[in-house]
C-alpha cells in the first residue's frame, strides 16, 4: 500500500503510470459509448445536419439546374466583366458573340431553359426569351457571324433589353445574394439594390405575421392548458388518467382530420354558426378562412404540447408548498402567484418554446383554414419549393426562418435561461 | 404538570370527529387541551389520526364534528392563512425559487411589514437558528439539517403563538436528529411558544415533550408527561408502543394490599401492580421494562416471587448488555443490564433466576 | 467496386440482348410502371386503356403509381441518381414542357410513334395545336371553369363576369389561390379583349387593373388550393359560385346529384398527357412507346370519356364519345370541348406564365395580404 506514495508518478499495480492506465480504461469506455450512439449519430448526420447544410448552400449557390451559372456561360461572364450597366449602353459586340457561343453549348446540354428560369426569378420575361431563342440560336454558324448583336436582336428583340443583361451580369458568380435579396423583399435594378414598395414586401409581412400568430397561439395554449394541466396534476390518479386520455386523444387523430373537423364546425354554414343564428343573432360569423380560424385550430392542435410539459412539472410540486404558503399567512391568490406559479415556469418555458417553434413551422393547418390572410411563411416556402421550383428562394426563406428561431431561442436563453426549461 | 381545564386552555379540541369517506372515523371523539407554552407531542403509528388532528388544527382539514378552539375562540371556519399558526412540514416545504432570506421574509411580506422591519426580523430568526450567513442561498444549496433550521425559522419569524410540526426530523440521520431535537425544544422554551409536534418516533416524543398524547385507532390512548408514560402506561398499547417491554399473559388470582398476584399461563405466580384490573379471575397482560428486571436475587425482597430463566442470547451493546431469555414459555423476554465493572455477563445456556419489584410490574388489560 | 462492375456487365448484357431481340421480336419489358394522379382520373385510364392493353399482352405486369403531382421533382431526382423507375408518366402540359426542356423526357415524333386516325389522318394533325411540347403526348383537355348553386341563386349566371356581380348573384365565391385564370377573367370582365389579355398583364397598369377588378369581390372570396374544395364548398352552401376543374363539377352534379349548374363561359383549357422519361433501357422504352401508341389512339381516348368528363385530345375521337359507363348519360354535352360549351374559351398560356408566374405570384400574394 505504501509504495504508491513514493516520489514520481503514481503507478498502477502492474507498474505502468496510473494516469496512463486510467486513460486506457476510460478510452475503452468511450469507444463503447461511441459505438452505442453511432447509429443515432449517423442518422442525425444524414437526415438532419446534411439536409440543413445543403439547404444553407442552396440559398447562396448560383446554379441553373445542377450546374453553376458561370460554368454554363463562361465566355459571357468574362466579356461582361468590364461592362457597366449604369451607363445605359448595351454590352459589347464580343459579349453578344460570347452569348451565342455559350448558348449553343447550353442548348446542346438542354440547359438553356433552366438558365432562363434562373434569371427569370429576378427579371420576368427571361425564361420566355431563352426558351424561344433556343432553336434559332443553335442553328447559327458562329464562324460566319459578323454582327452578333444584330443576329441576336434578329432572333428576339428582347436581347436588346438592358435590364436582362444587367441581371446576367449581376448573377455571373458562383455564389449569389439574390435569393436572400428576394427573401428580404429587395430587388435589383440597374441603379442597384432597392427595397420593394412597402405593399409589395410580402416576406416581411408573412414573417411578422407568422411570428405574431405563433405567439398568439402560444399564449392561447398556455391560457387554456395551464388550468387543465393543474387539474391533471391535482386530481386523483384514476380521474386524471381519464382526463389525460382526453388530452392525448387529438394526438392520435390525423392532423388533417382534426383540421377538417374544425372546418366543418367553424364554416359559415357550420354547426357553431347555426347555433349562433338559433340564438337569435342575425349575422353569421366569419370564423374560418382567416386568422381567427388558424388561431382556433392550431391552439387546439398544439394544446397537448403545452399541457404535457406543464403537467410533468406540476406533478413534481408537492401540495405542501401551497399549504406552507397559506400557513405563513398567504391568501389563496398570493399563494398561487408567489409560490405555485413561479415553480411552474420551467413547464411554461418548455411548453411555450415547444408550441412556438412548432407553430412557426406549421404548414397544413394555415393552408387549409388560413384563407387569404392566415397563411404562414412556411406555406410560401412550400409554394416556392414545389410549385414554382425556386429552391434557392425557398432555401433562403427557410434559412432566415431558422435564424429567427435560433435568435429567439438565444433571447429566451438570456431572459429565462434554458436550464429553466423542463420537458418532462 | 397539572391537567388544564379546557376553558383556560390555549388550544382545545372538543369532541372532534373526522371522517373522509363518511363510513369510517379517522378521529373518534377527540378531547384535548393544552395550556400556553406547552410542548405537546402527538405520538402514534401511521394511520392513528395524529396527522389529521394536526391538519385540522392548521386548517387544511375540516372537522366533521366538534369544535377546535384557539385561545378560547372557535376556529373551525377560519381559513388557514388567518389562523396565524406557524407550521413546519415533513419535507420542510421551503420555496425552492426563493432564497433563504426571501423564504423567511415571505410571511412578513404578506403581513405587509415594512422593509427594514422585515430585514431585522429575518436576521433575528436566522441568528436564532445559527444560520445568519445563509440568507442568500437557495434551499437546494443547503444540507438537510440546514433546511430544517430554516423551515423552523420561517415558521417562527412572524412570531406565532402556536407552532405545529409534522414529523420535521423524519428525513435526517440519527445524529443530526438528536441534535435538532435538543435545538427545537430549546428554541420553543426560550420563546415560550406553544408547540404541537407530531411524530411516530417515541424517543423524539419522550425527549422533547412536556406531555405526550399517544394516538391509536383515532383515539388518545394516554396523555401524560414522558416519565409517567414510560413508567406508568395506562394500557397495554401504550406499554408496548413506548419503549421496549416484556409482556406475559396471565390471570389475576388475588388482589391484596394494593398489589395483585397473577398466575401466568405457564403456571408460575408473580406480584404485580394492578393498573386496569380490579378483580380476581380477570385476564391480564403483565408488562415489565427490561431494565427493571433484577438478576441478582440478593437485591430482591425475600418474599418476592421469582421466575426461572434460561439465557438464550447475550448481546454486547456498549453502554448496556442486552440478554434474551426464555421465561414462562416465551423466548422473547429481554433484560438490559448496565455495563458496570462488577456486572455479570450471562452466557447462553446458563440458568438464572429473575425477579422484580412488584411496583415495576404492571398488570394491564389483556 | 466489384458490385458496380458486375452490374455494369449485366446491364450491358441486357442492353445487348434487348437490341438483338428487338430485330426479330420487338422485345419489350414485361413490366411497366404507369404514373398518374390517382382517384377517378386514374381509374378512367385503367378502365379505358390499361386493362385492355394488359389483356392484349399476356404476362405484362403493370405497376401503378399516383405521384404525378411531384413528377418533375421526382424525375429530376431519379435522373440524378441514374435510376429511373417510371416508364410512362401522366403530367400537365406545363410540367411536360419543363421536363422536356431539361432533357428529362423523351422527344416524340407523333407521326411515326403515335397511331394515325382511323381515316388515315396523321397523328400530328389529329392532335393539332395540343402538341405543346416535343415530348408531350396529349391525352385529354380539361378546363377550369365555374359551377353555381342552382337553388341558392335566383337567376342562373350566364357569363363569367357574373362572378363580379354580387348584387344579382349574392353569396361567396370560391377562387383558386393563384393568379392563373383569375387575372385573365378579371381583365376579360374589365373589357379587355382576350387577345390583348397577356400584353396587358405584362404592364404594371394592366396588373393593377386586374387587381382592381378582383378587389370588387375580394371580401366575398373563399380561396381554394385543392380542386376538391370547391365542390365541397358548393355542397355546404359556403359559396354560391366557384371555380374548379370541370370533371370535379361533373361528378358533383351527375354522380352525387348536387343542385349545381355549370357556367362554361370563358373556361380555361388545360392539357394533360403522357411523357416517357428519357434514358430508359431499350426494352422498357419500347414497351412504353407501344403502350402510349395504343393508349392514345382514337378509340381509346373516346373510351376514356365514358368514365370521366374530360375531352379527348384527338379531333377524331369526339364523334365517338358515347355514354357514361355506369350512369348511362350522354357524355358529349358534359365535355368542355363540346361546341355548346366551348363558345368562349382560352388555353392556359404556358409560355407566358412560365415567364411571369414568379413575379405575378409575388404580386398576387402581396395583393392578398393587403
Amino acid at each position: 500500500m505504501a509504495d504508491t506514495t513514493t516520489d514520481g508518478p503514481m503507478l498502477a499495480a502492474d507498474g505502468t503510470p496510473l494516469k496512463q492506465s486510467l486513460a486506457r480504461a476510460l478510452r475503452r469506455q468511450k469507444i463503447r459509448a461511441l459505438m452505442l450512439t453511432a447509429p443515432l449519430l449517423i442518422f442525425v448526420l444524414v437526415s438532419f445536419i446534411m439536409p440543413i447544410g445543403s439547404m444553407l448552400m442552396r440559398s447562396i449557390q448560383n446554379t441553373a439546374g445542377t450546374e453553376y451559372v458561370p460554368d454554363i456561360l463562361p465566355n459571357v461572364v468574362a466579356e461582361l466583366e468590364e461592362w457597366d450597366p449604369t451607363t445605359g449602353e448595351l454590352p459589347s459586340e464580343a459579349a453578344f458573340k460570347a452569348m451565342i457561343i455559350d448558348f449553343q453549348v447550353a442548348f446542346e446540354n438542354k440547359q438553356h431553359t433552366q438558365l432562363g428560369r434562373r434569371f427569370n426569378y429576378e427579371t420576368p420575361g427571361m425564361s420566355s426569351l431563352f426558351r424561344k431563342s433556343g432553336r434559332k440560336v443553335s442553328r447559327m454558324d458562329v464562324a460566319e457571324i459578323t454582327d452578333a448583336k444584330a443576329a441576336l436582336l434578329d432572333v428576339d428583340e428582347d436581347w436588346g433589353n438592358l435590364q436582362y443583361w444587367a441581371t446576367i451580369k449581376a448573377n455571373s458568380g458562383y455564389y449569389t445574394s439574390s435569393y436572400y435579396m428576394a427573401a428580404f423583399d429587395a430587388e435589383r435594378t440597374i441603379e442597384g439594390v432597392q427595397m420593394k414598395d412597402p405593399d409589395q414586401r410580402i416576406y416581411q409581412k408573412l414573417m411578422l405575421r407568422t411570428l405574431w400568430l405563433s405567439g398568439l397561439i402560444t399564449f392561447c395554449t398556455l391560457a387554456i392548458g395551464y388550468p387543465v394541466a393543474w387539474l391533471l396534476a391535482d386530481l386523483p390518479l384514476r380521474t386524471s388518467n381519464l382526463l389525460m386520455i382526453l388530452v392525448l386523444l387529438p394526438f392520435w387523430t390525423s392532423l388533417l382530420v382534426r383540421t377538417s373537423a374544425w372546418k366543418i364546425l367553424l364554416q359559415e354554414q357550420g354547426v357553431i354558426n347555426d347555433i349562433w343564428i338559433a340564438l337569435g343573432f342575425s349575422d353569421r360569423l366569419s370564423l374560418i378562412n382567416n386568422q381567427l380560424g388558424v388561431v382556433i385550430a392550431m391552439t387546439h392542435i398544439l394544446l397537448p404540447f403545452m399541457i404535457l410539459p406543464l403537467y410533468s412539472v406540476m406533478k413534481t410540486i408537492p401540495p405542501s408548498y401551497l399549504r406552507a404558503a397559506k400557513s405563513l399567512g398567504a391568501t389563496n391568490t398570493t399563494a398561487f402567484l408567489r409560490v405555485y406559479f413561479p415553480q411552474t415556469t420551467p413547464g411554461i418555458g418548455a411548453g411555450a418554446l415547444l408550441v412556438f417553434i412548432l407553430a412557426v413551422g406549421y404548414f397544413i393547418t394555415p393552408e387549409l383554414v388560413g384563407g387569404a390572410d392566415g397563411t404562414f411563411i412556411s406555406n410560401r416556402i412550400y409554394f416556392q419549393f414545389s410549385t414554382l421550383g425556386n429552391w434557392g428562394l425557398a432555401a433562403a426563406l427557410g434559412t432566415i426562418m431558422l435564424a429567427v428561431v435560433l435568435l429567439l431561442y438565444y433571447v429566451y436563453d438570456k431572459l429565462v435561461g434554458i436550464d429553466n426549461v423542463k420537458l418532462g | 404538570m397539572a391537567q388544564t381545564h379546557s376553558n383556560d386552555a390555549f388550544v382545545a379540541f372538543e369532541r372532534v370527529q373526522k371522517s373522509y369517506d363518511g363510513e369510517t372515523l379517522v378521529v373518534k371523539d377527540l378531547n384535548l387541551s393544552l395550556p400556553k407554552g406547552e410542548f405537546l407531542t402527538m405520538l402514534g403509528p401511521s394511520g392513528s389520526g395524529k396527522t389529521t388532528c394536526l391538519m385540522m388544527l392548521a386548517g387544511f382539514e375540516t372537522a366533521t364534528y366538534g369544535e377546535i378552539k384557539l385561545d378560547g375562540k372557535p376556529i373551525n371556519n377560519i381559513p388557514p392563512h388567518k389562523r396565524g399558526i406557524g407550521m413546519v412540514f415533513q419535507n420542510y416545504a421551503l420555496f425552492p425559487h426563493m432564497t433563504v432570506a426571501e423564504n423567511l421574509a415571505f410571511p412578513l411580506e404578506v403581513r405587509k411589514l415594512g422593509k427594514s422591519e422585515r430585514e431585522a426580523k429575518v436576521k433575528r430568526a436566522l441568528d436564532m437558528v445559527q444560520m445568519g450567513a445563509f440568507g442568500g442561498r437557495r434551499p437546494a444549496q443547503l444540507s438537510g439539517g440546514q433546511q430544517q433550521r430554516i423551515a423552523l425559522a420561517r415558521a417562527l419569524v412572524f412570531e406565532p403563538e402556536l407552532v405545529l410540526m409534522d414529523e420535521p426530523l423524519g428525513a435526517l440521520d440519527k445524529q443530526l436528529r438528536e441534535h435538532m431535537q435538543f435545538e427545537i425544544t430549546r428554541i420553543a422554551h426560550d420563546l415560550g411558544i406553544t408547540t404541537v409536534y407530531v411524530t411516530h418516533d417515541q424517543t423524539e416524543a419522550l425527549t422533547m415533550s412536556d406531555r405526550v398524547a399517544v394516538f391509536n385507532d383515532g383515539r388518545i390512548q394516554q396523555l401524560a408527561p414522558p416519565d409517567e408514560l414510560y413508567e406508568a402506561p395506562q394500557n397495554s398499547f401504550v406499554a408496548q408502543f413506548i419503549g421496549e417491554n416484556n409482556t406475559l399473559d396471565g390471570t389475576v388470582q388475588e388482589i391484596r394490599d394494593g398489589y395483585a398476584i397473577v398466575k401466568l399461563d405457564s403456571g408460575e405466580t408473580i406480584d404485580c401492580k394492578p393498573v386496569n384490573v380490579s378483580k380476581p379471575g380477570e385476564r391480564t397482560l403483565v408488562s415489565i421494562r427490561p431494565e427493571r428486571v433484577e438478576i441478582d436475587k440478593s437485591r430482591l425482597h425475600p418474599d418476592a416471587h421469582t421466575l426461572q430463566a434460561e439465557v438464550l442470547e447475550f448481546v454486547y451493546m456498549g453502554d448496556i448488555f442486552r440478554t434474551r431469555l426464555r421465561v414462562a414459555g416465551r423466548e422473547d423476554f429481554v433484560i438490559k443490564t448496565r455495563n458496570a465493572p462488577d456486572q455479570r455477563r450471562l452466557k447462553p445456556g446458563e440458568m438464572i433466576e429473575i425477579g422484580w419489584l412488584a411496583d415495576d410490574c404492571r398488570a394491564l388489560d389483556a | 467496386m466489384k458490385l458496380t462492375k458486375m452490374m455494369l456487365t449485366t446491364t450491358a448484357l441486357t442492353v445487348a440482348a434487348g437490341a438483338a431481340f428487338a430485330e426479330g421480336h420487338g422485345s419489350m419489358a414485361d413490366s411497366m410502371t404507369v404514373v398518374s394522379w390517382g382517384g377517378a382520373y386514374q381509374n378512367s385510364q385503367v378502365k379505358a386503356y390499361v386493362e385492355p392493353y394488359v389483356e392484349m399482352n399476356e404476362g405484362l405486369e403493370v405497376v401503378t403509381d399516383e405521384s404525378s403531382a411531384e413528377a418533375v421533382t421526382k424525375l429530376r431526382a431519379m435522373s440524378e441518381a441514374g435510376n429511373i423507375t417510371w416508364d410512362v408518366v401522366d403530367v400537365v402540359a406545363a410540367d411536360a414542357m419543363r421536363l422536356c426542356d431539361e432533357g428529362l423526357a423523351l422527344e416524340i415524333d407523333p407521326d411515326t410513334m403515335l397511331a394515325d386516325a382511323p381515316d388515315g389522318t396523321k397523328a400530328s394533325e389529329d392532335f393539332g395545336d395540343l402538341i405543346v411540347s416535343e415530348c408531350f403526348i396529349p391525352q385529354i383537355v380539361y378546363s377550369t371553369t365555374f359551377g353555381y348553386r342552382t337553388d341558392l341563386l335566383d337567376t342562373a349566371p350566364t357569363s363569367v363576369c357574373d362572378i363580379f356581380d354580387t348584387e344579382t348573384f349574392p353569396g361567396k365565391r370560391a377562387l383558386e389561390k393563384r393568379p392563373i385564370g383569375n387575372m385573365e377573367w378579371a381583365l376579360i370582365c374589365d373589357g379587355v379583349a382576350i387577345e390583348d389579355v397577356y400584353d396587358t398583364l405584362e404592364t404594371e397598369e394592366g396588373v393593377q387593373r386586374a387587381f382592381a377588378k378582383l378587389d370588387t369581390i375580394k371580401d366575398d372570396v373563399v380561396w381554394w388550393s385543392a380542386g376538391a374544395e370547391t365542390p365541397q364548398l358548393l355542397a355546404d352552401g359556403e359559396v354560391t359560385i366557384g371555380s374548379t376543374y370541370n370533371g370535379r363539377l361533373f361528378s358533383a352534379i351527375a354522380e352525387q346529384g348536387q343542385p349545381i349548374g355549370m357556367l362554361w363561359d370563358w373556361q380555361m383549357f388545360d392539357l394533360d398527357g403522357w411523357i416517357i422519361p428519357a434514358g430508359l433501357p431499350a426494352d422498357r422504352e419500347a414497351r412504353a412507346l407501344d403502350f402510349v401508341k395504343f393508349a392514345t389512339d382514337t378509340q381509346r381516348l373516346a373510351d376514356q370519356a365514358k368514365y370521366i368528363s374530360y375531352g379527348p385530345a384527338r379531333a377524331s375521337s369526339a364523334p365517338l364519345v358515347g355514354q357514361h359507363a355506369e350512369l348511362g348519360i350522354e357524355m358529349a354535352p358534359h365535355m368542355p370541348t363540346d361546341p355548346n360549351n366551348a363558345q368562349n374559351t382560352f388555353l392556359f398560356n404556358y409560355d407566358w406564365w412560365a415567364s411571369y408566374r414568379d413575379d405575378l405570384d409575388a404580386q398576387y400574394q402581396a395583393w392578398l395580404l393587403q
